[in-house]
């Protein structure tokens, strides 16, 4: 059987649910006649037309909000923003509008935001943010950031099928290099729910997207010094599976909280936070981050690679912990 | 000509309603405290929405702005859910969720503003989008004041709705006060319909105070989007008989417009028409005047007794999933069970 490369299936994902269901539709900068600027809708516009494929002017916000007005008469709007860097353009109709309208008056708005995010592309300030905690700190929004192919597919699917809007940040170093055999027949993966992407006693390492990939290196690397490393995959930043990751820190009572995402502000502050309320008295060590620094993200290889945080780090920290 | 009697009749009533219902908020109940935020009033201006929105069929759709009254009043929100909405009332339209003209019902057609005026130009682009794609003959009217025309979300709005040819009709009561900045600081242009040669709709400036004038206009630009001719843009000049809010005395606005502005009074000349076209006579006017009076009442003392919501009632409607709010369930063990359930 074929593998299924991260960036396919998304698009094979889009594919099934606008088959799936006809008010399901895709608007964005070039996602059209150019199938997308990292082709996720390559072939839509022949499949499903011009109407449902939806080439719109340079106008990110302009785009969501035509999105939220799409969604509040029901249909299921799928809008692109070319990178996720871009999404700030959108910061008020995101924000303001999609996330507060259930809340304000009922209106449920059933949208999904795709943005390519997150660095080592060599994609310099602006094609190389991952802006996932604007939105994580805005009630009203589900965001989502999967690893795999298998839970960038199943993920999709869901945040179609979900009745709020849904931030979907596809990570794009991992576009094609990550593959994997997915099933044939249909599946989802659920908005919420953590996976544990790899078993261990010693530390637990809580992540999500791209860095996930350097938290299973790690974890190879350190089974052979006999430390475990248990990976815990977010896949959803809100909803939080929060069961899931105390449950993780009970059983090894160390963690690293690790993310792509600058440090101050970034997820890890608040798992750090949930950790320390909730399970406090389970810990052995300090509950450490590994994050990028807090800068913008440089465009010169030595410099980004400077800034992305690596599998060395989580060995390092690991093995400091692993010492306590 | 005027349009059939019972269009003439619902127009002044109305008119008469918003301004009824409007005063009574204004100049009463805020300052008796019992509105427990900020008051913006459409007074003036009630031509603009009731002249447009009246025209409308059940499944088209409006996205007013906070001097739009009578729009919501034609949608179908009663006094008394506006009033208990103005007093933070659980029966208010957004039981207590929002406050002021940040109403909203989809079961009415009828699209929340938000405070960040003109994002509501890009959202109208796509509940046209929705009924195009869907091939549905209906329209979004989308109202907008002076000010709002100057923000990005505006232009990007009117483009994408061009670009896409929907059915949606661009309204601004040019009032011209933004809060306190008049229109030769908000813009270089005299006309705002000028902004529509830009993105290929058309564009026209009528009397915003003369509510036939606000028909007519809308009637052409409803129907040329009905039969997939795209948006227009009409411009409605007008004039803020009030301050920004209850709390602005508007001191800066000459006296002299307000002057000139109150003998064009919207309502005073519609009503002067009606009874000389013998449309309605006096007594019928007046008898109208008195059953509003009674309406509004009834519709305050009912909104003032009607209960405030639960506390609790806080944490529910982020998500359509009530579970996603679980997280705060820990700390119930340390705070009082009155926050966290």
């Amino acid at each position: 059987m074929a593998t299924t490369t991260y960036v396919e299936a998304i698009r094979q994902g889009l594919w099934e649910e606008m088959s799936r269901d006809e008010e399901v539709f895709v608007l964005g900068e070039d996602v059209g006649v150019y199938g997308g600027a990292f082709k996720v809708t390559a072939g839509f516009l022949d499949q499903f037309g011009e109407e449902r494929v939806m080439d719109t002017p340079l106008c990110e916000s302009a785009i969501v909000g035509a999105a939220i007005g799409a969604a509040l008469m029901g249909m299921r709007p799928v809008a692109e923003m070319q990178f996720a860097d871009f999404i700030s353009c959108a910061f008020d109709q995101i924000t303001n509008f999609a996330a507060k309208c259930r809340y304000r008056w009922g209106a449920g708005v059933p949208l999904v935001i795709r943005g390519p995010s997150g660095g080592g592309i060599h994609g310099g300030p602006f094609h190389s943010q991952n802006p996932e905690m604007y939105f994580v700190h805005t009630p009203g929004l589900k965001v989502v950031a999967p690893s795999t192919a298998y839970d960038a597919k199943g993920l999709i699917k869901s945040a179609v099928r979900d009745e709020d809007p849904v931030l979907f940040f596809e990570h794009k170093y991992l576009y094609r290099r990550v593959k994997e055999e997915l099933p044939s027949e249909e599946f989802l993966v659920p908005i919420g729910k953590a996976d544990v992407k790899r078993a261990g006693g010693d530390i637990s390492v809580i992540t999500y997207g791209a860095m996930v990939h350097n938290a299973l290196e790690a974890a190879e690397v350190l089974a052979g010094d006999g430390v475990e490393l248990e990976v815990v995959d977010l896949r959803s930043l809100v909803p939080l599976d929060k069961a899931t990751v105390l449950e993780s820190v009970k059983k090894t009572g160390k963690v690293i909280l690790l993310h792509e995402d600058t440090r101050t502000g970034g997820f890890a502050g608040e798992l750090a936070a949930v950790i320390s309320e909730e399970v406090f008295e389970y810990l052995d060590g300090p509950v450490m981050r590994i994050t990028a620094p807090d800068t913008p993200i440089p465009y010169s290889p030595p410099l980004e690679e400077f800034f992305l945080p690596k599998t060395s780090d989580v060995i390092r920290v690991a093995r400091h912990l692993a010492a306590y | 000509m005027l349009p059939d009697k019972k269009v003439c009749r619902d127009m002044l009533y109305y008119m008469k309603l918003s301004r009824e219902i409007e005063t009574r908020i204004e100049r009463k109940l805020y300052r008796q405290g019992k509105i427990v935020g900020g008051v913006y009033v459409g007074r003036g201006q009630e031509a603009i929405s009731v002249g447009s929105s009246i025209q409308l069929e059940p499944n088209d759709c409006i996205c007013p702005s906070h001097r739009d009254m009578g729009a919501f009043l034609i949608r179908g929100l009663s006094a008394r859910e506006v009033l208990a909405q103005y007093m933070g009332k659980k029966t208010g339209v957004t039981r207590g969720k929002e406050a002021n003209m940040h109403m909203g019902d989809m079961r009415h057609k009828i699209v929340a503003f938000v405070s960040m005026l003109a994002d509501t130009i890009p959202v109208a682009a796509g509940i046209a989008l929705a009924y195009k794609m869907r091939r549905q003959r209906n329209v979004v009217l989308c109202y907008f004041g002076d000010g709002a025309t100057s923000r990005g979300d505006w232009h990007e709005g009117l483009n994408l709705a061009a670009v896409q040819k929907v059915p949606v009709v661009f309204l601004c009561n040019n009032n011209q006060y933004a809060y306190s900045t008049p229109l030769e600081k908000q813009m270089p242009i005299q006309d705002i319909s000028l902004r529509a040669q830009g993105y290929a709709m058309p564009g026209v400036t009528v009397d915003g105070n003369d509510v036939l004038a606000v028909y007519e206009a809308t009637r052409e630009a409803v129907e040329l989007a009905r039969n997939g001719g795209g948006p227009s843009l009409i411009e409605c000049k007008t004039f803020r008989m009030t301050g920004h809010s209850a709390h602005d005395d508007a001191r800066y606005v000459p006296k002299k417009l307000f002057e000139e502005w109150s003998r064009k009074d919207p309502i005073l000349r519609w009503e002067t028409r009606l009874i000389r076209d013998k449309v309605m006579s006096e007594g019928e006017v007046r008898g109208m005047a008195t059953r509003i009076t009674q309406e509004v009442d009834q519709a305050v003392s009912l909104a003032e007794s009607d209960p405030l919501p639960d506390p609790k009632e806080t944490l529910e409607g982020v998500y359509a999933d009530q579970s996603v709010e679980a997280p705060l369930a820990f700390a119930a063990s340390f705070f009082s069970p009155e926050r966290w359930r």
